[in-house]
């Protein structure tokens, strides 16, 4: 087999691992936007100090971060059929990995974007407030716009390590890159797919870092 | 005309009580300063007015418009939310730290609440921003960040983006006391031509030489107290209390 080949091969894997990370990022990102809301919620019920709304956001947040991922997309796709006895073919793959995965970062993502929203000064509120912006005006005028500039170096971190987490996809036997490179390997009993999968990892994310290091540049006009 | 009247306005903060009995009036065209130590509820008493406080009891009417009342129960009765915005509408308040939107251009920081508050055009927006600028000496800093300005140009920003919405009360809090004093004499410039124009206006301020000067009326409060309210004359030099007169020894 030929490099060639074997790169052809992984070419179909390499497709799958950018389908896998954009859509996790298309869903995550908004979804943790609504997660930190949940989790800064002020809705109380019963008694001022029981907050059902931010308790729920913390008990999700704790289990998507403290149990391994992995597993995480395990139960996503094995689920359907333990529990309900649901019959689960394999197009149901990528939806279980994507499932997976966003839920998992949305749970990051949350955490991020609320210590960016509660690092905003209280004057800016008290400023958009007094020129009688609403409340949706100031949010996504003022404080969001400001709120992505100071965490976006944590955003990368968390993006750089997606593309590193699709190999485990794996699970599921989600032909991604790193699925196909072991399958290749094994079959051809070859080094070569693990270099090609491991070149393709670190181009890719070096490909993120530009990108994200470009928009941190963009908002460099203010401080 | 009576552009802002408190009755009896009561505030605490937990156990502290912050305002104990305010009550006071400011016509049309004037300038009231309200002086006094820090922490004797001058702020506070700015902030409960713009409703980034809420009182605990009395009454606040705004340009004839009831803000807050007291029911029969001693307990604040506010307007309900359409018409507290209204209200809202009659006042601007610059902060001392200046408030400005980072992320925005000059010019945005004053289109911005024209546009999307007061739904004028953007032209039109532009054009008002402009003039206002060219006011505050400001002209040709309209494409300018916030951050590449000295603290009293921001602070000339802020007064701009106030004036833009066309408020008929113009409240100040400590407007000068993160300037050093080269830059406060430009911002107190700003506000004296804002006085020479008959604007109504509130300033809370440690310049006792400026309220002395530019005020039609002062307070002197302290401790959550209104202690003096007169005529700059009256508070300044013929005042007979004595914390009046301790509190002004220092200046």
């Amino acid at each position: 087999m030929t490099i060639q080949n074997i790169v052809t091969q992984l070419g179909g894997g390499m497709l799958k691992t950018i389908l896998l990370f954009f859509s996790t990022l298309v869903i995550a990102l908004p979804l943790g936007l609504l997660v930190s809301f949940a989790r800064m919620s002020k809705v109380t019920f019963i008694s001022k100090k029981f907050k059902p709304v931010r308790l729920l956001a913390q008990i999700y947040i704790s289990i998507m971060r403290g149990t391994p991922l992995m597993l995480q997309i395990m139960v996503v796709y094995f689920g359907p059929y333990y529990l309900f006895g649901m019959k689960i073919s394999s197009s149901y793959q990528i939806y279980a990995a994507i499932i997976a995965f966003a839920i998992n970062y949305a749970a990051y993502f949350a955490e991020i974007y609320r210590g960016g929203i509660e690092s905003m000064p209280q004057g800016q509120y008290e400023a958009a407030k007094i020129l009688g912006f609403t409340k949706a005006q100031t949010f996504f005028r003022i404080i969001l716009p400001q709120v992505m500039k100071r965490i976006l170096p944590s955003i990368t971190n968390e993006v750089i390590t997606l593309v590193k987490d699709t190999s485990l996809a794996f699970v599921i036997a989600y032909a991604e890159m790193f699925t196909m490179a072991k399958r290749i390997a094994a079959k051809e009993t070859s080094m070569i797919p693990f270099v090609a999968a491991g070149i393709f990892y670190y181009v890719f994310n070096l490909i993120v870092a530009v990108v994200m290091n470009r928009i941190e540049k963009s908002m460099d006009y203010y401080k | 005309m009576k552009m802002l009247e408190a009755k009896e306005l009561k505030k605490s903060f937990g156990g502290n009580e912050v305002l104990k009995n305010i009550s006071f009036e400011v016509n049309k065209g004037d300038v009231l300063a309200i002086i006094g130590p820090s922490g004797s509820g001058k702020s506070t008493l700015l902030r409960c007015i713009t409703q980034l406080e809420r009182i605990d009891s009395g009454e606040i009417v705004i340009c004839g418009d009831t803000l807050v009342k007291t029911d029969a129960f001693g307990k604040a009765v506010y307007a309900d939310k359409k018409q507290c915005a209204a209200i809202s509408r009659h006042l601007g308040l610059v902060f001392q730290n200046f408030n400005l939107f980072p992320h925005f251009s000059v010019l945005r920081n004053i289109t911005e609440a024209q546009r999307k508050v007061l739904g004028r055009s953007k032209d039109s927006s532009e054009e008002i921003a402009r003039k206002l600028l060219k006011k505050m000496g400001l002209a040709d800093k309209a494409h300018s960040y916030p951050c590449e300005l000295s603290g009293g140009q921001q602070q000339r920003v802020s007064i701009a983006r106030a004036l833009a919405l066309s408020p008929e009360v113009l409240l100040f809090d400590e407007p000068t006391s993160a300037l050093d004093p080269e830059l406060t004499g430009e911002i107190l410039r700003v506000i004296r031509g804002l006085a020479s124009e008959k604007m109504t206006m509130i300033v809370v301020t440690h310049e006792m030489l400026f309220a002395e000067s530019v005020a039609d009326r002062v307070i002197f409060m302290d401790n959550g107290n209104i202690i003096e309210n007169g005529t700059p004359e009256e508070v300044f030099k013929k005042s007979t209390n004595e914390r009046t007169k301790a509190f002004l020894s220092k200046y």
